[in-house]
């Protein structure tokens, strides 16, 4: 990669490595939660936020490197963020459907479809 | 420093894709696997957009929303086989 | 049907519409502005049908600020997320049913968008008289105060919105 100033460049390995790190969260949640309710709050939120640094990064970057403003990303980002809660909604309503079981502590109960 | 970072953070969303890996093999339920695929295909959009910066290019940008796009889709598609027994009704 | 044949019958719709060619165009030129603007005004008319009404929004200002507070929220969540998720001991889950006084079917959606993205909670179902919603909580001990907070941080601007 071309080298730009180093304020850049801190905000951008910054950006990129929590961008990782939120990906890692996500997927670790994902992993080793008990139950499926509990995993589905993993990657509706560390894993789009981290995809979201990354996607801003990759902007900042290409936008100092050419000089022309790069705003194309902010649509993936977006739509992401658009995307999740339906995904996560949705996935909750066919888990409800199959009756998935919950983590025996659970207080209340999910509703029957 | 960024190419360190940049190397790091790959580093890091190759194992998160593996763990979903990891949850895909093993879910227990229908549920959980769609799960996996749907934190599969955000990291998947991660790695594309990563790689874009390794090239230094933005030729790839059309493919992360391609896939933002198709893989929404097809968690909803998914989703909605399991719930109702059919997709399109 | 035929009366706003040629108008805007979604103004916000096409507004959308144009700016997000902008940003799929990688930057405003003349060819962008005019592929914007015929989008703009040929995918409303196109998909008319699947609009039932326009949704009517009062005070758009104060969207603004929700879209503050809630970009601030979904980071704030995000590291309790992820305090929770290293942390060792078992989450205490919850299925929390939550009073709607909104009525709006657009401000429910967007409630129920925001409780999906910010602390702990995703919002699962909605009650088919939609007067209730179903949420699941991460790791929450007072159920009362989790629907006080949620009533207190974003219906109350919802509210205000759609009437």
């Amino acid at each position: 990669m071309e080298s730009l100033p180093f304020v850049a460049e801190l905000i951008i390995s910054a950006l990129l490595v929590s961008g990782g790190f939120f990906s890692l969260v996500g997927a670790l949640g994902l992993s080793r939660l008990p139950d499926f309710y509990a995993r589905l709050h993993g990657p509706t939120k560390a894993t789009t936020l981290g995809v979201g640094s990354v996607v801003i990064a990759s902007m900042m970057y290409f936008t100092l490197k050419t000089g022309e403003v790069a705003i194309a990303e902010v649509l993936v980002t977006l739509f992401l963020f658009l995307t999740a809660p339906v995904s996560a909604n949705i996935l909750a309503k066919a888990a409800m459907h199959q009756q998935v079981k919950c983590m025996k502590d659970t207080r209340g109960q999910p509703w029957s479809q | 420093m960024m190419t360190i970072a940049l190397y790091i953070t790959l580093a890091l969303v190759g194992v998160a894709v593996l763990l979903n890996v990891y949850r895909l093999v093993q879910g227990p339920d229908a549920p959980d696997r769609i799960l996996a695929l749907d934190t599969l295909y955000i990291n998947g959009i991660a790695l594309v957009i990563l790689l874009d910066l390794v090239l230094g290019t933005r030729l790839y940008l059309e493919v992360a929303l391609l896939m933002a796009v198709m893989g929404f889709v097809g968690t909803v598609a998914m989703a909605k086989y399991l719930k109702r027994g059919s997709v399109i009704e | 049907m035929t009366a706003a044949r040629f108008g805007f019958p979604q103004p916000w719709l096409s507004v959308a519409l144009f700016i997000v060619w902008q940003f799929l165009a990688d930057g405003v030129t003349g060819a962008s502005v005019v592929m914007g603007l015929i989008l703009g005004i040929v995918i409303p008319q196109i998909t008319r049908q699947f609009w039932p009404d326009s949704p009517r929004m009062q005070k758009p200002w104060v969207l603004v600020r929700y879209l503050v507070v809630v970009l601030y929220d979904i980071v704030v969540a995000s590291v309790t997320v992820t305090i929770l998720i290293l942390s060792p001991r078992q989450p205490r889950s919850a299925f929390v049913s939550y009073p709607l006084k909104l009525e709006h079917p657009l401000g429910i959606t967007i409630l129920a968008s925001t409780i999906s993205l910010t602390p702990g909670t995703v919002s699962a179902d909605v009650s088919d008289d939609g007067t209730l919603l179903l949420i699941h909580a991460l790791d929450v001990d007072d159920d009362a105060e989790l629907i006080r907070s949620i009533h207190q941080r974003y219906e109350k601007p919802l509210l205000e919105m759609f009437r």
